[in-house]
């Protein structure tokens, strides 16, 4: 029962974002602070994750073929698929779902206990449009970006990984990355990324919108949005596996 | 008549915390909304300002009901009120001048230049000039509460709402900020409304005055009759301090 009330009240919030928006130059200027925020904030923790994860990925999947009667060339296909169907976009939106939403929830918790919401929506403007709408529509526009960018470094990273170990020479890893290749992976890939960026940004910024307390309910609020953005992006992400796969 | 409110009704699940409220608040007046901790008079000033939804009764500005007029009344009336919170709710990302400006961006169609001036008047007019490039984490309770007084009547509005204009500041800020609501209050002739349970506020700067206990209007007069008001819960109120018992 409980679960619905707070369903409802998200697509509530949802659909005010439509209802008296406010003038598009205002939206605009908002939506660029937080591609700057949401995109090139997080470049660096996407490029370092991104590299490690490939480079382990090539080290394991090398250690589990030990078969001379396995080409080397199928440590590059495991290397690139995963990354392109699961590792870029799941495992760099769970990390985003951590840096990103805690931030929304906090920075919304935060306006609302110390009344700016209020003074929003005291003023005449929506509130939930104005300090929502860009942040979810920056997400959409960044996290497929941020995850193209995720997926090349972990092939990237499982490439240099695998040459400097010795386990894969760096044409084999390439052979093998293109022999399997569909550019099915890549929509697959882009779609996974648009969907994770609206439910981070979304469940963040429901949970930080509508807190009250204080500080401590701020912190509480923060916690429950990267805790609920990791479930449902999971839970999607085993859907849309089965669906499109 | 400025702002009239008919028969006010909000509860909380079981827990009525106005009871049928009326009220007339009129222009060019500092109207005074009293009562102790837990009397409603918070939620009074949201159910007017349209924080919040009575459960009944009307909020009527100039004829035009807050709470179920159409967008364009409702959008009209918002752009005359003008609101300062208790805490200041000034916008932490932005500037002084941004955050005076804000409702100048969104309401009107004036360029930059004559957005800074008009900020720059506002902010003279609190004593704040040359504030501008400062963030609200680098001034004081008092700075903030006339940053946010600025940005209240930046749009020259009709009605101004003030949420315990004194909170956490000392006796001599809190004077200035009622000295300042005052002033600007017969200045731009606006319909003035705070909330407060600081008396030397109230015998300062109010005109009329209304007191609320236990979700009802139990008094309402002006600063000369509070004190021979011969109503026992507003004297239990009003001289619970010995500075004004010695006084009377």
């Amino acid at each position: 029962m409980r679960m619905l009330y707070h369903f409802g009240r998200y697509l509530m919030l949802l659909g005010n974002f439509f209802k008296s928006p406010e003038k598009l130059p205002v939206y605009w200027n908002l939506f660029l602070e937080e591609c700057n925020f949401i995109g090139v904030g997080s470049v660096l923790i996407v490029v370092l994750i991104s590299l490690f994860i490939g480079a382990v990925t090539t080290v394991q999947t090398a250690y589990q073929l030990e078969s001379p009667l396995l080409p080397t060339t199928l440590i590059g296909t495991t290397v690139a698929n995963s990354s392109l169907l699961e590792l870029a976009p799941t495992i760099t939106s769970l990390v985003l779902a951590g840096k990103v939403g805690s931030a929304i929830a906090s920075q919304l918790g935060t306006m609302r206990v110390t009344e700016q919401i209020d003074a929003l929506e005291v003023m005449g403007i929506n509130s939930a449009s104005y300090l929502i709408l860009p942040k979810i529509a920056a997400s959409i526009v960044c996290y497929p970006l941020l995850v193209v960018i995720a997926c090349f470094l972990q092939m990237a990273g499982g490439l240099v990984a695998g040459h400097l170990t010795g386990e894969v020479p760096a044409a084999d890893f390439l052979a093998g990355a293109r022999e399997y290749f569909l550019p099915f992976y890549v929509q697959f890939m882009l779609l996974k990324a648009f969907s994770f960026g609206f439910i981070i940004s979304s469940i963040s910024a429901y949970h930080g919108y509508y807190t009250s307390g204080g500080a401590l309910e701020v912190g509480q609020s923060s916690t429950r949005a990267v805790v609920y953005s990791c479930i449902v992006i999971l839970l999607t992400d085993y859907v849309l596996a089965q669906l499109l796969l | 008549m400025a702002i009239e409110i008919k028969q006010i009704v909000k509860g909380f699940g079981e827990k009525q915390v106005l009871r049928g409220i009326d009220m007339h608040l009129e222009d060019g007046k500092v109207n005074m909304i009293i009562g102790a901790s837990g009397s409603g008079k918070s939620v009074m000033l949201k159910c007017i300002v349209g924080l919040m939804q009575p459960d009944g009764g009307e909020v009527l500005f100039d004829g035009m009901d807050l709470h179920r007029g159409n967008f364009k009344d409702v959008r009209k009336i918002r752009s005359n009120l003008g609101m300062l919170f208790q805490y200041s709710a000034l916008f932490d990302s932005m500037t002084v001048e941004e955050n005076v400006g804000f409702p100048l961006k969104i309401f009107t169609k004036d360029d930059k230049r004559t957005i800074k001036k008009r900020v720059e008047f506002c902010l003279e007019r609190v004593n704040m000039a040359k504030t501008n490039n400062l963030f609200p984490a680098e001034l004081s309770g008092g700075m903030k509460k006339r940053v946010g007084i600025a940005r209240a009547i930046a749009l020259n509005p009709k009605y101004l709402f003030v949420d315990e204009p004194n909170s956490g500041l000392d006796p001599l800020t809190s004077k200035l900020i009622d000295e300042l609501i005052s002033e600007l209050t017969y200045e731009y002739n606006m319909c003035t409304v705070v909330v407060s349970h600081d008396m030397n506020s109230v015998i300062n700067i109010s005109d009329n005055i209304m007191f609320l206990y236990q979700g009802k209007k139990e008094w309402e007069g002006d600063k000369k009759q509070i004190l021979k008001s011969g109503n026992d819960n507003l004297d239990r109120f009003v001289f619970v301090s010995d500075l004004i018992r010695r006084d009377h």
